[in-house]
């Protein structure tokens, strides 16, 4: 159904606005002010974060978890659901 | 099948022979029984529907959005302050252009509480991009249920079926339902749309620069309703037998005055209008069915050998007047007439409107050389 439809005049517009997007294009990671950091040292690799994270934007690889700033909005909830503290929050310098 | 049944058992009977696949409700007074008998038809197999019990009428009109952008025939009822609570997600429906009709038992908006019949709830919904129509009997509820599912699924844009509470939708009459066969030969299944597809992932709704073309295509298919529902209406006086069209005229050909109003009170106003006729008074009235799309034009059509018109609303738009009342003025305006249009207030919260207030309403605007400000029916004195 993309190719139907098309920007250039108003007849070729569908009834309603469509995306053909998907989120991986929308880098909410700039919207971040503050920052996780996460400690691999003290980390026990239990997944909560991943769990947690609202964006998807905790990557688990190899058994092991890292943060994607590229979605990460800075929100804090893996931080807090942390059992070992071992994700602090920072300020976002930009 | 002749029963005799209320109007809500009729919308719940017109559900049923319409084959809703997923309906999402929240009980309020006095809707519930249309969705009590909807939930039992679920749970005895007899409709073979999701029932979605919900946590309230916003969820409700939530539910049937999600259900519909995935192809699905959907259906609520509610009523009044539930109407209200859902007045965000209505927008939402119309605007991803989805087919989902809705049953409003009007009732009056608190405060103070009152549980009867009020048009205010659903005409102050009327700029949600939604189709409305203003029932009279418990056939033209079931009639109009299984008429809005064509029009709604034809056009791409929500319809809520309106009729008031208690004195038609607690009221038992005789009910004509159909054959299944016939409702299937009206009513096809849910024709294939665009909707949420899984291997062509897309996102409806979406944030958009281009917002006013898209409005502009739903006022294009509203105007386009008009002459669908007539064409649709004549589809189904073929195999039914029955019709409405746009607004119903009694009398108006070569009626001097016009009562123009919806709903029940246009049964009391076409007695009186008989008895005006016995009397020498040529009394004509109009009830008007559709109120979105408004159409002006078959009104103004209708009323165009009055002297005098004078519409009563069982609703108010403080500050202004009567709705119905502007919307026939504001047509009127568009049109080489210059009847004067008296305003009268009557019914509001369910106050009976009697033989005699319909009189009343007649001998003053007979009287009254100029329409001044509404006036209303029923105040203590």
């Amino acid at each position: 159904m993309k190719k139907k439809y098309s920007l250039k005049s108003f007849d070729t517009l569908p009834i309603t606005a469509i995306s053909f997007l998907t989120t991986e294009g929308n880098e909410t990671g700039e919207w971040r002010s503050q920052r996780p950091v996460l400690d691999s040292e003290k980390c026990s690799r239990c997944g909560l974060c991943w769990m947690y994270c609202p964006d998807n934007a905790i990557q688990a690889e190899g058994g092991s978890f890292h943060i994607s700033y590229k979605y990460c909005k800075g929100c804090g909830i893996c931080a807090k659901e942390c059992p070992q503290n071992a994700i602090v929050i920072e300020k976002e310098e930009r | 099948m002749k029963e005799v049944i209320s109007a809500n058992q009729a919308v719940s009977y017109a559900v049923l022979a319409a084959k809703a696949q997923v309906i999402a409700a929240y009980p309020i007074t006095p809707q519930s029984s249309i969705v009590e008998m909807l939930s039992g038809f679920c749970a005895r197999g007899a409709l073979n529907a999701k029932f979605i019990n919900v946590e309230s009428e916003h969820s409700a009109m939530a539910a049937c959005m999600s259900a519909s952008v995935a192809g699905a025939r959907t259906f609520t009822a509610t009523s009044s302050q539930g109407l209200a609570l859902m007045h965000e997600v209505l927008h939402y429906a119309s605007g991803l252009r989805l087919p989902i009709v809705m049953a409003n038992v009007n009732r009056a908006l608190a405060s103070p509480f009152n549980l009867k019949a009020d048009l205010t709830d659903s005409l102050s919904q009327r700029d949600t991009g939604w189709m409305q129509f203003y029932c009279e009997s418990g056939q033209e509820a079931f009639d109009t249920i299984i008429q809005a599912y064509r029009i709604a699924e034809r056009i791409l844009l929500p319809v809520m079926v309106n009729m008031e509470g208690f004195i038609l939708s607690h009221t038992y009459e005789i009910v004509d339902i159909p054959e299944q066969k016939d409702v299937d030969l009206f009513l096809p299944p849910c024709p294939p749309r665009e909707c949420l597809d899984i291997d062509n992932p897309s996102m409806f709704g979406s944030t958009t620069d281009y917002y006013i073309n898209f409005r502009y295509k739903m006022h294009q298919d509203m105007e386009r309703a008009k002459a669908v529902c007539e064409e649709i209406g004549a589809d189904f006086k073929k195999i039914f037998g029955r019709d409405y069209g746009l607004a119903s005229s009694y009398l108006c050909e070569d009626a001097d005055l016009i009562l123009v109003t919806a709903g029940t009170i246009a049964g009391t106003c076409r007695v009186v209008a008989d008895r005006a006729r016995d009397r020498g008074l040529k009394v004509g009235v109009l009830r008007i069915r559709m109120a979105r799309p408004f159409p002006g034009k078959q009104i103004c059509e209708y009323l165009k050998t009055a002297k005098k018109i004078a519409v009563i609303d069982r609703d108010f738009s403080p500050g202004c007047g009567g709705i119905f009342a502007q919307e026939v003025k504001a047509a009127l305006q568009g049109s080489a007439s210059h009847t004067p249009v008296y305003e009268f207030i009557a019914g509001l919260g369910g106050k009976d409107v009697t033989d005699k207030d319909i009189e009343k309403i007649i001998e003053q605007t007979r009287n009254t050389p100029n329409p001044g400000d509404s006036t209303w029916i029923g105040l203590l004195k």
